[in-house]
């Protein structure tokens, strides 16, 4: 036999339905339902990893997703390399490929486990302690040096090849958990005709029914009755069952973050199908029957290989057939752990003993492990589990001391009770209370609008369980709106098992006083005495301890450590549970790919991506584009054989000696529309627009009410009524908010529309003396002529026979023209002035000489010369502030005192000594470069660029009375030694302006 | 992810669809440009930011694009109201509790009182009969 514990007759796998696997390279063959943790056991392996910390051989603990040991690394091919997953949560298929992580060379010969002897320097805290000096090894030589040795599995290093789903979902009952509590609760929801959603994370929905040998509900074995239930809930069109599906967060207003595995259970999964799918879905009502989570118990070498759960061996047996050994070992605080050594015994498996803390555990299970002949050694604790690679056998001792016995085991299950499942109401912000009686946090004041059922609400015993569950499920749907339920009738338990009791903390033998390594947090490699030495040292809330000792700080999140933690923690403060207090739970519940959450929103889909009506003449001539937002603008339009320098340089000389088409259509456009147009414009702007002439534009700066600018633009005005305003690029969207903003709230007596028209508008910037040249065959309708149509003026017209918005405006200093056009025929035009243009050898440029033919006039850019600091004054355009008017957003602002202070930061222009020498944007400037480090900085450089027309480097800064030290020399501290520069006017070309009419 | 009640569409929309805008209910002055330092200190710069009930500014700015107001309790993200622009701040006192939702709420001492022991064996036991 292939698999030798794999036991015939029991289970619920079908024998033919293989499916091969390699474990570290090994072949292996499973069954097809079977889990990766299920297949390794059905073939005697238990050795499957090793710790974190001390690298100590470790097996499976669980059945579920609280396992904190079982991690592997799943190969599919050289891209799809995942880590960290957990062997019980991964189902079989056939071929999969899985390998052990943190060891080297082998799993079962580890150098790294050197750090298990020298443990006693590696206890809490330790890291904090012994690293400590020299400050500069921790960068160099402990971290790297630790992470290698710590860690678990390894990253893929490819990009993720596969694609993630994403959908959003609404209902009126979502049901979390698809045990009896929450079937029950779905079965009645789903009756009354509303939307019903019940989600699972395990492969199969049943949750403990999976196991429960005894569960016996209408007339029929519980796992019959969820085949059937489900089957029936699946018939149902209001009803979506989502299996291997993780309720992973639980946000604001009934807001559920749910990841649904689709393709890691399959051999083959191509590439319809998305890998996982992320659901949001928002529901009326949630019901939460997350269950409950088997804690193990705490004592020496408890991480052996083949210690386990109890709950998770009877999953192993009665769900997939297998035997976790053949001479079993039984630990128990409490009741269930017989219910797995009864269903064990049936099985023909040796159950060598079950040792019971209780002094004298009665009830109709103990009675029935008697009939069995099971011996049963209570008031008996173990104090040792012996073996290496897997546990060989337990000594087991009288819990107060007294002979030790040893008791050969091939396996060991264990139980120390069970803890409710509190993690996604406690993240919807309800609070959790502590019930004395049973020891366990459960579910207090709720916050939002959703019920918690069954083991996670601490209801003991299945008849409750399907009551309190079916109760919840029709009040959720009732109140969400359901009709009367038909048809349904609430199931009814003939049979249950309910679990109450067990203990928390650490076991005899393994208590205060003592040195033994008995793991609390397996996956962090946290021992009950790092616990009590976090507390010695001075740890008071368990926020601390957790912190100090990492307790339940891994990826499995502590859900079988936790309460123990807290527990030995309580003991040495010498306080209640609920006084130390529970640490946080937060999302996610367990770990949750990237892929799911970043889902299409990677690669070209990361962003949009705006291009402008001309973007795809650009590109044919061989643009070079710049990102501006999510803007693609053209950067430059290299010839053959240039660099970005050469056609930079080219394009900057060819604008001012002919002419240059720019594509200036990302610019923010908005019409302000109505008869208090101009008021609104008045109040909007610094600068005075009543008596504007129509046809006429004007530079607008647009403050915030701290005085600072804002944004600037050209507006022209178009018509008494009627305002073309332009915004910076990246101003476009936030300028429009402004606006609205007074406008619907200060201002809303004004009479006024506001409408965004940057998309509707491409505009062909033609700047240059040849620009009216170029233009003037093309236009109809409008006299272009200087005394027509001076500079900053705008008219309406037609150009190529299509409508436009001719602006005669600037921003090279060289008379220009932006030519508005409907954003269907811009590249049409573009290409009709192209036509023009290349008769005046005429060129295309882009933003990079856009940038310098603009700073060698002294034109600002807001956001490069400005950075939310910079008045009008500081800019130098004063004179575009309105100094009659009452009133404008930012008027009060400016006369901050603050704002009106001597020795504020003025643009001015910097013109380095040696005219080859480019200063860097950014760089700061000092008065005196000698003088010692930390330096005064008196400024710092806002705009640099090499002038091919003035055939020197040009510069921009803010200094410090920047205008009062015209002729000044000062200095800019780089690594290679100070730049000498002098304060200058910031216009660095035609000072005196004629070239706008040249 | 909240959901919000725009005023204007009434209806509930993700907070996706949003943009806070803010304190509300803080008036730009009639007479901006001759309030004091101190005048436009507390307009400007001073915020209440509250553990409580604040009164802030949302835009649909994906929807309608209104401005509205809404009342919002920090502790728990729960609106108590929203309404327009321009209408008076509420009467809190009028307002439904921000309490938690008392849907599920039952006092601790009565969250275990749940069957007997001996019930719970006798179903078991029947169950095997």
């Amino acid at each position: 036999m292939t698999e030798p514990f794999r036991v015939t007759g029991t289970g619920r796998l079908t024998p033919a339905r293989t499916a091969r696997f390699t474990f570290d390279g090994k072949s292996f063959s499973g069954l097809q339902g079977d889990t990766l943790a299920s297949a390794l056991l059905a073939n005697g392996v238990h050795l499957v990893g090793r710790s974190f910390k001390y690298h100590r051989p470790r097996g499976i603990v669980s059945a579920g997703a609280e396992e904190p040991n079982a991690l592997v690394s799943i190969e599919r091919d050289a891209a799809r390399k995942t880590p960290n997953v957990r062997a019980t949560v991964q189902e079989l298929y056939d071929g999969l490929a899985a390998n052990s992580q943190n060891r080297w060379p082998s799993l079962s010969f580890d150098i790294g486990a050197i750090n298990d002897i020298a443990s006693p320097f590696f206890s809490a805290g330790f890291y904090y302690k012994t690293f400590m000096w020299p400050k500069a090894a921790w960068k160099h030589l402990y971290e790297p040096k630790i992470r290698a040795a710590a860690g678990l599995g390894v990253a893929p290093d490819q990009p993720d090849p596969d694609h993630y789903a994403s959908r959003f979902a609404h209902c009126e009952v979502l049901v979390l958990g698809g045990g009896a509590a929450g079937i029950a609760a779905a079965l009645a929801a789903a009756e009354t005709g509303v939307r019903v959603i019940l989600a699972d994370e395990q492969a199969e929905f049943g949750g403990a029914l999976r196991f429960e040998s005894g569960a016996r509900i209408d007339g029929q074995d519980g796992w019959a009755w969820t085949l059937a239930s489900i089957a029936k809930l699946a018939a149902m069109d209001n009803v979506q069952l989502l299996s291997r599906t993780t309720a992973f967060g639980y946000y604001a207003q009934n807001f559920v973050g749910l990841t649904e595995r689709v393709t890691d259970h399959l051999a083959n999964p191509g590439n319809e199908q998305p890998r996982e799918r992320l659901w949001q879905v928002r529901a009326k009502k949630v019901v939460l029957a997350t269950g409950a989570i088997e804690r193990h118990m705490v004592f020496a070498d408890n991480d052996r290989p083949g210690v386990m759960l109890a709950a998770a061996a009877r999953t192993y047996l009665n769900h997939h057939g297998v035997a976790v050994g053949r001479n079993v070992g039984v630990y128990t605080a409490g009741d269930s752990a017989y219910a797995a050594a009864i269903d064990l015994k049936k099985a023909g498996v040796s159950i060598a003993t079950i040792v019971d803390l209780r002094d004298n555990p009665t009830g109709p299970l103990v009675d029935e492990a008697r009939a069995l002949g099971i011996e049963i050694n209570h008031g008996r604790a173990v104090v040792k589990a012996r073996g290496k690679l897997r546990v060989s056998s337990i000594v087991v001792q009288p819990k107060n001391g007294g002979a030790q016995r040893t008791i050969p085991v091939d396996a060991l299950i264990t139980s120390a009770g069970w803890t409710p499942s509190v993690h996604l109401f406690s993240q919807s912000r309800g609070k959790v209370a502590f019930d004395t009686a049973t020891r366990r946090f459960l579910p207090g004041v709720y916050a939002q609008d959703c019920m918690s059922v069954g083991a996670c609400n601490g209801t003991d015993g299945l008849e409750m369980v399907l009551d309190e569950g079916y109760a919840a499920g029709s009040a959720a749907a009732r109140d969400a709106g359901g009709r009367a339920a038909r048809g349904g009738a609430k199931p009814k338990a003939d049979a249950g098992e309910g679990w109450t009791g067990g203990m928390l903390g650490s076991a005899p033998g393994a208590g205060a006083g003592t040195t033994v390594k008995a793991f609390v947090d397996f996956q962090n490699d946290v021992t009950a005495k790092d616990i009590r030495q976090a507390v010695q040292e001075g740890m008071r809330s368990i926020e601390h301890v957790k912190r100090f000792t990492t307790n339940g700080m891994a990826t499995d999140q502590g859900k079988t450590s936790n309460m123990h933690g807290l527990a030995i923690a309580a003991e040495m403060l010498g306080k209640e549970i609920p006084e130390v207090g529970l640490t946080t739970f937060r999302a996610p519940y367990t770990p949750v790919t990237f892929g799911a959450i970043v889902n299409h929103a990677r690669g070209p889909l990361f962003d949009p991506t705006r291009k402008t009506a001309m973007h795809g003449w650009a590109a044919a001539h061989g643009a070079v584009f710049e990102d501006v937002g999510q803007w693609k603008r053209a950067w430059y339009f290299p010839r053959a054989g240039e660099d970005m320098h050469a056609a930079v340089n080219r394009e900057c000389m060819t604008v001012r000696t002919s002419a240059g088409l720019f594509d200036a259509s990302t610019l923010g456009k908005i019409e302000v529309v109505g008869p208090d147009a101009a008021k609104f414009m008045e109040l909007l702007y610094t600068n005075p627009w009543e008596k504007l002439e129509p046809g006429r534009c004007r530079y607008g700066i647009m403050l915030r009410e701290d005085g600072f600018i804002y944004d600037d633009g050209v507006v022209g005005r178009l018509a008494p009524d009627r305002f073309h305003v332009t915004t910076t690029t990246g101003g476009a969207a936030r300028v429009m908010n402004m606006m609205e903003d007074y406008l619907q709230t200060e201002f809303p007596h004004l009479n006024v529309w506001l409408t965004s028209i940057s998309e509707q508008w491409a505009v062909i910037a033609v700047q240059g003396p040849k620009s009216r040249d170029i233009i003037a065959p093309l236009v109809e309708g409008i006299d272009i002529s200087d005394e027509a149509m001076p500079h900053m003026s705008v008219r309406e017209g037609k150009i190529c026979g299509v409508p436009t918005r001719l602006f005669r405006m600037s921003f090279t200093g060289d008379r220009g023209f932006e030519v508005n056009v409907p954003a269907d025929y811009g590249q049409a035009v573009w290409e009709a002035l192209w036509a023009e243009g290349q008769k005046h050898g005429a060129c295309a440029y882009g933003t990079e000489a856009m940038h310098i033919l603009r700073a060698e006039k002294g034109y600002i850019i807001v956001g490069q010369d400005t950075d939310g600091t910079v008045t009008p004054n500081d800019a130098g355009l004063d004179w575009a502030v309105g100094k009659k008017k009452a009133d404008f957003v930012g008027i009060r602002g400016l006369t901050r005192p603050d704002l009106v202070a001597a020795g504020r930061k003025q643009l001015v222009g910097l013109k380095t000594t040696d005219p080859s020498t480019v200063l860097e944007e950014g760089a700061q400037i000092v008065a005196n470069p000698t003088q010692p480090i930390p330096m005064t900085m008196i400024g710092h450089v806002t705009s640099s660029y090499w002038s091919h027309n003035c055939g020197r480097s040009i510069a921009m800064g803010l200094v410090v009375d920047g205008r009062s030290r015209m002729g000044e020399t000062l200095f800019v501290p780089m690594p290679s030694g100070a730049i000498e520069v002098e304060i200058c006017s910031p216009v660095f070309f035609d000072e005196k302006g004629g070239r706008l009419n040249g | 992810m909240l959901l919000i009640r725009c005023p204007y569409c009434e209806e509930d929309r993700p907070e996706l669809e949003f943009r806070n805008a803010g304190e509300a209910h803080i008036a730009r002055s009639a007479n901006m440009a001759a309030i004091s330092d101190d005048e436009f200190e507390k307009f400007f710069f001073i915020r209440t930011n509250p553990k409580g009930v604040i009164f802030e500014r949302w835009r649909h700015v994906h929807g309608c694009g209104r401005f509205f107001n809404g009342a919002r309790d920090t502790v728990t993200d729960r609106f108590l109201t929203v309404y327009k622009a321009g209408e008076p701040k509420p009467d809190l006192s009028t307002l439904a509790s921000s309490a938690p939702a008392a849907y599920a709420n039952r006092p601790p001492d009565q969250l275990n009182a749940k069957k007997t022991a001996a019930k719970r064996t006798a179903t078991k036991k029947k169950g095997e009969a």
